[in-house]
């Protein structure tokens, strides 16, 4: 199919580009889900924050002419949905998957709802960096287009690897997350480091949810997320919950996403419907591998309890 | 409080209600205009009945596949993939057995859809089971894995080349589908659910095998201490559970379609979930369930049309309905400590 | 669409909302008559999408048809959007029959056709039921069943003669959905029109899998410019993200469906785009004066069915002058693309020389093919 073995470059190039532009949304929703679930509760709703944060993010950002400011609302308004679902999952017998499911659906109608009037209108884009700007080949160029958003999530997966490991607060979620009876004892306030995670957590997955409305693909529709909010807290479990694993795995997921098309642009023009599903199935399979009946490697104790 | 358990889900739905109106008067629009059409649209004639029980026939089904592994504390959202895996079995087989009678047809397609779907969900609590994969997480990918596989197929060697702008698999044949209940325009998936809710009932409530699910649900290591063989039950419920959203994809092929296509992955499978959890799991509560949600789909068309709301009307709805469900169990725990019994 | 028709059409809508209410005071007693009362008076025509109003495409070209028309005072038009093609389309026909009273329905997406409006027609053989697609075949379907659908592809090739003048490079990129005679067609249409130009060209088509998917919408983009490409098109439901990646990289893009120019002011070369409003009225008309209506009707150009987005400001002279002068062979009539010998991008002959099929064949229809200088496959 390939005559010109250039093409491979182009192609590895494309997938390298991909990595970093498809994968930057999955990085923050997954770091903001590694968040919450090392405080001991799975927010399945994340996918709500981020379609929410897309529509307001780039409602705000159009409105007020900032894309800063807009990443700013898409963080608020992951906040506001965080809270919503600390609040119920803190009474008794509420489930956290079902509230993440509701939450889900709330967050698409209302995004969906709010949103008709945003399709239309251009609002500005966040900046990018242009690290490529060496190279005289555009499509390396393009593929080191780097967005600031995601250095900030470069950034932030260290750190909060780092503040889970060292920092106080950060032992305090760690040990709310495995043993509420200990969390407890120690005289933390087990709802109140959940919801301070969980909101925090939702926090992110609105700025992941700004990055797709604001830089990539960029606009406002109703298409805009094809699953990413859900696909990110797979890729927590993926990553067995350690930050800089989240980094990894969501530079791999946006690489793999971006498998099939390059390779179709280069004549491979086979089971594209096979490649778009590569991520799923990797994620599948990595995860069967990873997983055995004693070791539960990095699973909060609350998590694995159930 | 013998009343409690309805009486507390029907303040939910009122107060939900209420949230809505509140959301749509702030959207411009009337707020006792729009609760008339929801009521004109789901269930104010015999034709708005119809539609909304033809809405909620594959809900009742999909809900479940989510409903009966929760009894064994497993999560699962695989329903979607089970529906269109059902699917593309049922089809499949209705093209082998197109010169066969339409009794042994049907008959084969619904135990073809059944072992698909029910194989996919059981390998999911497999999983769980021997290699503690996590149930919610697997399914899920499977969902988006049988679409790609669907996808796949319906576009390349399963496509009937007449199937021109809509990919699609060969007819099952006119006289091989599926008809209505007596003169209505409900079809038999109504029937189906109805029945699938009814057994499944019975099996938890009178059955051995039932009491034992409750066991493992409540304490998967004392059950396997007292002898139950808890694998092979995860196993046998996440079959259950997923030959019902299997039988679900049957009913979109061999009532609506004839071929499957993609029109399977049409979210039967995600909203089964939300009616699994508004029933608290238990079969019989689905049926009210899955009529209500049916409702608000068959009402969402009139809140578009009366009103100019956009189709996201009814998913708000959906999601404040859902979320007051939620929160009103909070009540019945409360309810529960009072009475002196643990929550 | 822009907002100051937004409003209008909701103040007019607002307004027959209340005289509806008045009327409802006198027919109280009789049910939900509205709708009876209501069609007495006007035509009332139900339009369905299969996505979003305003998608920047194919359902906003619809939406905008029906918009026009809705302005009309002896119109009444409903819509409803998001109805997937499943036993929903079924009931949302009924609905818009039995509880607001539509003498026409419009469903718009392929897939209502077979089984959905086949199945519904027949249980009412009053009202009309119009599918956008030209799927209509007089010895199979109901009378009351009737296809309309553009020579989309016509404005294609204007828009492929545009793209072959402009490119430097001579790779042209496709960004389609899926695989089937409609998508196909553009994309043949697209690469012999460009090669009319310069027959070195090749069109690399990339399938997406979906008719709307953002992402992959803008990572086949992406890729595709890297490979070489410097005029980018579509067909998938939204191209506002293929568009955009193009203006971002620095390449020229066609639009389709509706007119993207706005998206893309420096790389817009041209687009293809329905023109529905006029059908819609004419269908008004007819129902109006009680004429019988046409079960198919279908044009391009010439019918003013489809038009071109503007030309933008990169367009050079050269491109501009072959781009109207193809138009007006449309609009004359009688230019026939598909004319032999054709071969497919495997090298067999699909087209033998002196065969020529002419628009309205039929044969074009089940187009399984890309022609010879297109890179891809039609199997999945």
């Amino acid at each position: 199919m390939i005559e010109d073995p250039s093409q491979w470059l182009t192609v590895l190039i494309a997938v390298l580009g991909g990595a970093i532009r498809v994968g930057t949304p999955f990085l923050f929703v997954s770091l903001g889900e590694c968040l919450t679930e090392k405080s001991g509760r799975i927010n399945l709703g994340l996918e709500g924050n981020l379609i929410m944060g897309a529509m307001a993010g780039y409602g705000v950002a159009w409105i007020t002419g900032s894309a800063w400011l807009g990443v700013l609302a898409a963080g608020a308004t992951g906040v506001v949905l965080g809270f919503i679902h600390a609040l119920l999952c803190q009474q008794a017998r509420v489930n956290d998957i079902a509230v993440g499911i509701a939450l889900m659906i709330l967050g698409t109608g209302l995004a969906f709802f709010l949103g008709k009037p945003l399709i239309q209108p251009s609002a500005p884009h966040l900046p990018a960096l242009h690290l490529g700007a060496w190279s005289d080949n555009p499509a390396l160029r393009a593929a080191l287009e780097i967005n600031a958003l995601f250095i900030v999530g470069v950034i932030l997966a260290p750190a909060m690897a780092w503040f889970f490991r060292s920092s106080r607060w950060g032992l305090a979620i760690r040990t709310v997350g495995e043993s509420d009876q200990a969390a407890r004892a120690m005289g933390l306030n087990v709802n109140g480091v959940r919801m301070l995670a969980t909101m925090a957590g939702g926090f992110l997955a609105g700025v992941g949810g700004a990055f797709l409305s604001l830089y990539y693909p960029g606009g406002w529709s109703e298409g805009l997320s094809s699953g990413q909010g859900l696909m990110a807290v797979a890729l927590v479990i993926f990553a067995r919950w350690d930050p800089m694993r989240c980094l990894y795995a969501s530079l791999l997921f946006g690489g793999a996403g971006a498998l099939g098309p390059s390779l179709q642009s280069v004549g491979v023009t086979w089971g594209y419907y096979l490649f778009n599903a590569a991520p799923y199935v990797l994620t599948l399979i990595l995860m069967i591998a990873a997983s055995s009946k004693k070791v539960r490697s990095g699973m909060p104790g609350t998590l694995a309890a159930r | 409080m013998a009343f409690a358990p309805f009486l507390i889900p029907l303040t939910a739905l009122a107060l939900s209600l209420l949230l809505f109106g509140g959301f749509v008067s702030l959207a411009g629009a009337n707020a006792l205009e729009v609760y008339h059409s929801i009521y004109r649209g789901a269930f104010g004639t015999w034709f708005s009945w119809q539609n909304t029980l033809v809405s909620a026939a594959p809900l009742m089904l999909t809900a479940l596949c989510t409903a009966l592994p929760a009894r064994l504390g497993l999560i699962v959202i695989g329903g979607e993939g089970a529906v269109v895996l059902g699917g593309l079995a049922a089809a499949l087989t209705g093209l082998a057995l197109i010169e066969a009678n339409p009794w042994v047809a049907l008959f084969g397609m619904a135990l073809a859809a059944m072992l698909a779907g029910g194989l996919l969900i059981g390998l999911v609590g497999w999983l769980r089971h021997s290699r503690n994969v996590n149930e919610t997480i697997s399914s899920l990918l499977f969902n988006y894995i049988s679409i790609a596989i669907l996808s796949f197929l319906v576009i390349g060697v399963l496509r009937d080349p007449e199937t021109l702008n809509k990919p699609s698999t060969h007819h099952i044949g006119e006289t091989h589908m599926l008809g209505a209940l007596g003169e209505s325009s409900i079809h038999w998936g109504f029937g189906f659910g109805l029945i699938a809710c009814l057994l499944l009932w019975i099996l938890y409530k009178r059955t051995v095998f039932g009491f034992a699910v409750d066991m493992v649900g409540g304490n998967a290591r004392a059950a396997r201490l007292s002898g139950l063989p808890v694998g092979r039950i995860v196993f046998l419920v996440c079959l259950m559970g997923g030959a019902a959203a299997g039988l679900a994809g049957m009913v979109e092929v061999a009532a609506v379609h004839g071929r499957a296509n993609t029109s399977l992955n049409a979210g039967y499978g995600y909203e089964g979930i939300l009616i699994a959890f508004a029933a608290r799991h238990h079969p019989l509560a689905i049926v009210p369930m899955a009529i209500l949600f049916g409702g608000i789909r068959a009402a969402g068309s009139l809140m578009q049309r009366d009103h100019d709301l956009p189709d996201a009307t009814s998913l708000v709805l959906q999601g404040m309905i859902f979320i007051l469900l939620l929160a009103s169990e909070a009540v019945f725990a409360h309810l529960a400590r009072k009475r002196g019994g643990a929550a | 669409m822009d907002k100051e028709q937004n409003k209008t059409t909701d103040q007019n809508r607002r307004a027959a909302l209340k005289g509806l209410a008045g009327l409802g005071l006198g027919t109280i007693a009789g049910g939900f008559g509205i709708g009876d009362a209501e069609a007495a008076k006007k035509v009332v025509m139900g339009f369905i999408y299969v996505g979003p109003r305003d998608d920047y495409g194919y359902n906003q070209a619809h939406f905008e048809g029906k918009s026009a028309i809705a302005k009309q005072s002896w119109i009444k038009a409903v819509d409803q959007e998001n109805v997937p093609e499943t036993i929903a389309v079924q009931k949302a026909m009924e609905s818009m029959i039995n509880l607001d009273g539509a003498q026409v329905i419009f469903p718009t997406s392929f897939g209502y056709f077979d089984p959905h409006i086949l199945k519904i027609a027949p249980k009412y053989p009053n009202v009309m039921f119009l599918h956008c697609g030209g799927l209509y075949d007089a010895s199979k379907h109901p009378k009351n069943v009737g296809s309309y659908f553009g020579y989309i592809d016509e404005a294609v090739y204007v828009s492929g003669i545009v793209a072959g003048h402009m490119s430097k490079t001579g790779k042209l990129g496709y960004i389609a959905a899926i695989p089937i005679p409609q998508v196909l067609r553009n994309i043949n249409n697209f690469t012999m029109a460009a090669r009319s130009v310069n027959p070195k060209i090749t069109v690399q088509v990339v399938f997406t899998g979906g008719w709307s998917n953002p992402v992959k919408e803008a990572e086949s983009a992406n890729s595709l410019i890297d490979q070489g490409v410097d005029v980018l098109t579509c067909h998938v439901d939204s191209p506002k993200v293929v568009v955009e990646t193009a203006e971002k990289r620095g390449v020229y893009s066609c639009g389709y469906h509706a007119d993207q120019s706005k998206l893309a002011p420096k790389g817009f070369l041209t687009g293809a785009e329905w023109n529905w409003s006029k059908i819609y009225l004419d269908y008004a008309t007819m129902i109006a004066k009680g004429a019988k209506i046409p079960n198919l009707i279908r044009g391009g150009f010439k019918e003013g069915l489809v038009k071109s987005s503007p030309y933008g400001k990169a367009v050079s002279a050269k491109a501009r002058a072959h781009a109207d002068k193809a138009r007006a062979q449309f609009m004359k009539g009688g230019f026939v693309v598909y004319q032999g010998p054709i071969k497919d991008n495997t090298g067999r002959e699909v087209i033998a020389k002196g065969k020529s099929y002419s628009q309205t064949d039929l044969w074009l229809e089940s187009m399984d093919w890309l022609v010879e200088g297109v890179i891809g496959r039609t199997k999945g």
